[in-house]
């Protein structure tokens, strides 16, 4: 049983942040998704420590990298209709790639994030994104990847792609994004 | 933190409860306002004290309690230009001419006083203007920091005489304050007064945090987080900062809420896209299932008998209410009719339950009998979600979200009248409304 006390708490006026730094950041999964066309790590260090400029290895997906992944299976995301977790015929075939290039590449991890449209109630929509990210993860392991390297997380309405209340938006919001955690390069 | 105020009462003189007629009834919905006067409070000599003159309290009292009484929708402060404002003699005999010619019908008055010991005595009086009767009386010793809180006191006593309910002025509302672009909002637990004062944040927006809810006995709030990208439920103790995570689950838990004695936290678990609803033992850190099966079964909320929970689920196809006994069993749908139900809440007075009701494209608050008769729609806007009881069980808070996406935190009556905002510094959402104060 964890008693742990995290240090989030602003106490009174003194702002007692100190603490927080050690704290993992979980701000949107925006701010650490790895930008596609962005060097990472040891592999984007050219030669004799040079580092390419960015546009450069913009069209060189890295392996393993989540741009990889998009290029590989067309999209990181797939769609759902309307109050629904069911994957239609794009969304098989979109995670039918994902699992064929994760199986390719087996020392990746990945976590799909589940999403939903404004149009329900928060608590709601925290379970039916689940739905989404659980029906996607299944998918997946059911193509034969190890469900140890697939996690989910619900992120519910709190996380729209895209800003909007119309049916254009929607659509787009209501998501299943696979993304690579680890083991990528 | 929250300072320990020391709150007495230094005398209690209700005088002659006996038939007098000035009285809302605040049932049936109130046409016109009831017209009062709330003149600032006289002290006998200007004392200066830690929270500013006992003079300028005064007048800052007289304004809290005008606020408050306002913001009911039940009664209309007079502008204080109207009538002179009475000196400490007149507050055991004001001048009720002077009022009745103000067209006032109510008179609130009393005084400020500073005492030796650096405590402050505020006095409270209620009087019906034109039977020149003396309602009821109350004073109130605080701490110079607790002022506000005696200001909010006397309102209570001042609603609580005239409407036959008990009031809601001495109480705190917890929510989520928002800021930033939709695709990336920063969200923070905060908390203040009910009127919004006293303001502060209680989290630093590093993490998402959703749902939070008072304790209904103590200086404890239950919500989620995503701390850690490990989104589940937190209960924290405002008064000594510590901090608790409520089970032990591999997967996300929500939708936390405590039992009416604030021993027990329900709340759902989700396990291979379905969810389900536990309570937990706070002292003794067991959890229960309650609910079993392949639905989404979230927003439990106890009765006030702490005997039934209401629930949502979509065992049925879509999302509706069901009330359930307190161990599981015997659950029953509720609601029924058009479009889809969610986020139910008991009210405090046990006599209905408020809820989300969509349909039509709209999100709108609405309240059903526990026996899923009587549903009566309150609010008609884009998106009304997330109610919330006041401690007396007439009004609802809940958040709004306009079209153009922001987000504002209202209340409205069970009338269904009087749909008003909750000044908040920033965008906010995810109201609830914490007890009255003890």
């Amino acid at each position: 049983m964890t008693r742990n006390i995290l240090p989030l708490i602003v106490v009174a006026g003194a702002v007692a942040l100190a603490g927080c730094k050690s704290n993992r950041d979980v701000l949107p999964p925006e701010a650490w998704q790895p930008a596609p066309a962005q060097p990472q790590g040891p592999a984007a260090i050219d030669q004799a420590g040079t580092v390419p400029p960015p546009e450069q290895v913009g069209s060189t997906a890295l392996p393993g990298s989540q741009a990889a992944l998009i290029e590989a299976a067309g999209s990181d995301t797939v769609l759902f209709a309307f109050d629904s977790y069911g994957l239609d015929e794009r969304a098989r075939q979109i995670l039918g790639g994902q699992a064929e290039w994760l199986l390719r590449n087996a020392n990746v991890r990945v976590t799909i994030e589940g999403h939903t449209d404004e149009r329900g109630t928060r608590e709601y929509n925290l379970a039916l994104g689940e739905r989404r990210a659980n029906a996607a993860k299944n998918f997946l392991a059911a193509q034969g990847v190890g469900a140890d390297r697939l996690s989910i997380i619900s992120y519910g309405k709190e996380r729209p792609a895209v800003d909007g209340a119309n049916e254009e938006a929607w659509a787009q919001n209501r998501r299943a994004v696979t993304v690579v955690v680890s083991g990528g390069r | 933190m929250i300072a320990r105020l020391a709150l007495f009462l230094c005398s209690l003189t209700l005088a002659a409860p006996a038939a007098a007629q000035l009285r809302i009834d605040i049932t049936s919905g109130v046409a016109a306002p009831m017209p009062v006067a709330v003149p600032a409070f006289p002290t006998g000599a200007a004392v200066a004290t830690p929270a500013g003159t006992t003079a300028e309290l005064g007048r800052q009292v007289a304004a809290i309690i005008g606020n408050n009484l306002s913001g009911t929708g039940l009664f209309k402060p007079i502008d204080p230009a109207a009538f002179p404002a009475p000196g400490m003699a007149e507050v055991d005999a004001p001048q009720f001419a002077a009022f009745r010619t103000a067209a006032a019908q109510a008179l609130v008055t009393g005084f400020v006083t500073a005492n030796a010991n650096g405590t402050l005595t505020i006095g409270c009086q209620l009087y019906d203007v034109f039977s020149e009767e003396r309602l009821v009386a109350q004073g109130f010793t605080v701490t110079p920091a607790g002022w506000r809180r005696a200001a909010h006191k006397c309102s209570d006593l001042v609603y609580s005489r005239l409407t036959g309910e008990s009031g809601y002025f001495d109480s705190r509302i917890v929510y989520v304050a928002e800021s930033g672009p939709r695709t990336k909002r920063v969200k923070r637990l905060a908390v203040m007064d009910q009127d919004g004062a006293n303001h502060r944040f209680l989290t630093s927006g590093q993490s998402l945090v959703l749902m939070p809810r008072f304790s209904p006995v103590n200086e404890t709030l239950s919500y989620m987080s995503f701390a850690q990208d490990r989104p589940r439920v937190w209960i924290y103790n405002m008064g000594t900062g510590q901090q608790q995570a409520v089970g032990e689950f591999d997967s996300m838990s929500f939708a936390g809420r405590f039992s009416p004695d604030g021993r027990t936290l329900v709340f759902s678990v989700t396990r291979a896209g379905n969810a389900d609803i536990y309570a937990y033992d706070i002292a003794s850190r067991a959890t229960r299932r309650l609910t079993n099966g392949n639905s989404i079964d979230t927003s439990p909320s106890y009765s006030p008998d702490g005997r039934r929970i209401v629930f949502e689920s979509d065992r049925g196809g879509s999302q509706q209410l069901y009330v359930m006994n307190a161990d599981g069993s015997g659950a029953q749908r509720i609601s029924f009719g058009d479009g889809r139900a969610g986020s139910p809440v008991w009210s405090p007075r046990g006599d209905l339950i408020a809820f989300t009701r969509m349909q039509g494209g709209k999100f709108r608050i609405s309240v059903i009998r526990p026996d899923g008769s009587g549903e009566r729609l309150l609010t008609d806007s884009w998106q009304d979600e997330s109610p919330s009881w006041a401690p007396n069980g007439r009004v609802i808070l809940f958040s709004r979200t306009e079209r153009n996406g922001r987000s504002s935190l209202r209340s409205i009556d069970l009338t269904g009248r009087n749909d008003r905002r909750i000044p908040t510094p920033l965008e906010a959402s995810d109201p609830a409304w914490g007890p009255l104060l003890k």
